[in-house]
């Protein structure tokens, strides 16, 4: 249908991109997790498993990434709870008011992330508006500490962040579902709780896997919530990574933790993709 | 909620006598959709174990009075009753009333079974019993084989079959059909004909079948409910709407038909040049002849009472057993002829049908 040099001209220019933004750089990446650095801070370019074998040891690396783990498993949880019934409500109920809510839902995706999570940082603060609140209508004597530089402010912003990303996957699988199948199902005696259960949750399964994997991978690679909001306890995987190519300088260790990390989201798209793909029907 | 098993014994409203009490009635039904009107009080009785066909061109509100039936839609005003229970102020998965689909509707994550076993399911049937009904309504509908396959993987009329099984399986009191045919080819569509109607004679469920195909309606109904721009037209036997079509409308819909416009004087009606007796008040009249009643005349003496015209053959159009022949007569009259195929036909050729024929039809007024 396309002639051989269209197709060339189209396609060369995101070739060429992710060759030389994706591909070099993990190459790269990938190079430097076998080098090592000398006591005089220079890379020394000889193969080994150093790494690897620093990583497996140090048990810092091990529980920061469990942790970081954990932190994005309670996002992915708590985006969930708000991000499905949002949807459903929108798709189902809203009405005239869809588009209106709809907009609602994807406006705060415009505004810049650093604005978002420096907000939570003026609502946690110890002289924050929370804080304030609490006090001034008697509900806390002193300012709670571990509103802010904490677990909690890291999961609480993370979670404000990425539960758009939850909701539109979720939101699309919904829309998608005919809407004779729920009338069907009302048909053949089943009540609106039997039919959510029985038809239109498990018709909505790939956008909640869909969305699930967007909340917990972009949650687990987050460092800048951590380090604006989670004080010495928050402290995520990625803030490790970001010093030891900064402070630390050393960068085949920081290259090594990446690749691990890699593989870990990696192998979660190939499990969610397979999700996703077993239970689509149409 | 309603034990789908046991059916309700209906009591039967004291202000009927028929033979057979009404199962669903509806009563003066109007619905709009913003300022479009889509059922004018529209008033209709179903009885048990009949098979009810709405027949309608798309736009005349069929599906809709189907909707409002079912539960999926709310009539503006009116009443739905079944028996004595009041079903139009109820939620649809109460109502002892199951929907076949236009597009069958099938649950895509469901097996056919388990599809078939959803309203059981639901109304938490033991599970024996279960297993036992749907193997029984599959048998019905000859998909045994196909028990555990996916709705994506049967065909179209497989579908049909399937979504038929999982509202039978229920034993409804009546069982909706929103053009459940439409989607399949001639020849399927005129085996499943066959097959539903007696399927319908075998479970003696009373069927409302929605369909825009006259034929089909005449085909398997016991009565047809003629519905035009949200009105009801005529509701009555086959044989009775097409013989003695109530208006011009009717008339035109069902079959083909010469529509003859007509002025009665002193007992004669006049219409360009033909004239015959009638026993009818003066003033205009609208009659329907059918192609068929029309012959041509031979040489032989015309019987009591028929009407005779000369005129010239304009077209001719063949249709398997029988032909259409357009013949002009004088004064600008037209009548269509329906012949035996093999007879042969001069240009020149003279009509002859009986005054009975000509049914007296009402004038259908223009409806937005």
């Amino acid at each position: 249908m396309f002639s051989r040099a269209y197709k060339t001209v189209v396609t060369a220019p995101p070739l060429v991109w992710v060759t030389v933004f994706l591909l070099v750089p993990y190459l790269l990446m990938f190079c430097y997790s076998f080098w090592s650095v000398s006591p005089a801070q220079a890379i020394v370019h000889s193969w080994n498993l150093e790494n690897y074998k620093e990583l497996l040891q140090k048990t810092v690396y091990w529980e920061t990434l469990l942790r970081s783990m954990w932190i994005a498993a309670r996002v992915m949880v708590f985006s969930l709870l708000l991000g499905y019934p949002l949807a459903y409500f929108l798709s189902f109920y809203a009405g005239k008011r869809k588009d209106l809510l709809y907009q609602m839902v994807i406006i705060p995706l415009w505004v810049s992330y650093l604005v978002r999570a420096y907000a939570w940082k003026t609502i946690l603060g110890s002289d924050g508006v929370l804080n304030t609140l609490l006090q001034y209508v008697h509900l806390a004597t002193h300012p709670l500490d571990f509103l802010l530089y904490s677990p909690f402010a890291v999961v609480l912003t993370l979670t404000h962040i990425y539960t758009p990303f939850t909701f539109l996957p979720i939101y699309a699988a919904l829309e998608h579902i005919p809407r004779n199948l729920v009338e069907a199902s009302h048909d053949l005696g089943a009540t609106p709780v039997q039919t959510f259960w029985k038809v239109i949750f498990p018709l909505s399964i790939p956008g909640v896997v869909a969305g699930a994997t967007f909340a917990f991978v972009l949650s687990l690679g987050d460092f800048l919530a951590p380090l604006l909001l989670g004080g010495p306890s928050g402290i995520m995987i990625s803030n490790i990574v970001v010093s030891l190519f900064g402070a630390a300088y050393n960068w085949p260790l920081g290259a090594a933790i990446s690749l691990g990390m890699l593989v870990i989201v990696v192998s979660l798209l190939f499990f969610s993709e397979r999700l996703e793909k077993k239970w689509s029907f149409s | 909620m309603a034990s789908p098993i046991t059916p309700v014994i209906a009591a039967t409203p004291g202000t009927r006598s028929a033979a057979k009490p009404a199962l669903l009635s509806v009563r003066n039904v109007a619905k709009n959709f913003g300022r479009n009107a889509v059922l004018r009080n529209v008033s209709l009785e179903i009885a048990e174990g009949e098979f009810l066909t709405i027949l309608g061109e798309s736009g005349s509100g069929k599906t809709t009075l189907l909707r409002i039936v079912a539960g999926f839609e709310t009539a503006n005003s009116g009443e739905i009753w079944m028996g004595s229970e009041r079903l139009d102020h109820q939620p649809p998965y109460r109502r002892r009333v199951n929907t076949v689909f236009q597009s069958y509707a099938l649950f895509p994550h469901l097996t056919v079974e388990e599809n078939v076993g959803y309203g059981l399911r639901v109304a938490k049937r033991p599970a024996a019993e279960i297993v036992q009904r749907v193997a029984e309504a599959l048998v019905k509908v000859k998909m045994t084989t196909h028990a555990k396959a996916k709705p994506s993987k049967i065909s179209g009329g497989q579908q049909q079959r399937v979504a038929l099984a999982r509202a039978l399986v229920n034993r409804p009191r009546l069982l909706l059909l929103d053009e459940p045919l439409s989607a399949l080819d001639a020849n399927l569509r005129r085996q499943m004909q066959v097959e539903l109607k007696s399927l319908q004679r075998e479970v003696g469920i009373a069927f409302v079948f929605v369909t825009h195909d006259q034929e089909e309606a005449m085909v398997m109904s016991d009565r047809i409910a003629l519905l035009r721009s949200g009105e009801l037209e005529q509701v009555a036997t086959p044989r009775e709407i097409y013989s003695r079509p109530a208006t011009a409308y009717v008339a035109q819909f069902i079959g083909h038909t010469n529509l003859l416009k007509g002025e009665v004087r002193g007992g004669v009606v006049r219409c360009a040049s033909l004239a015959w007796a009638a026993s009818l008040p003066d003033g205009p009249a609208l009659f329907s002849l059918r192609p068929e009643h029309v012959r041509l005349a031979g040489s032989g003496a015309s019987g009591n009472g028929s009407v005779r015209v000369r005129g010239r053959v304009v077209h001719q159009a063949f249709h398997g057993a029988t032909e259409l022949i357009r013949v002009e007569c004088a004064d600008g009259l037209v009548l269509v002829v329906r012949t035996a195929s093999s007879s042969a036909v001069h240009n020149e050729v003279e009509l002859e049908f009986s005054a009975a024929d000509a049914v007296l039809v009402r004038e259908s007024p223009e409806r937005i």
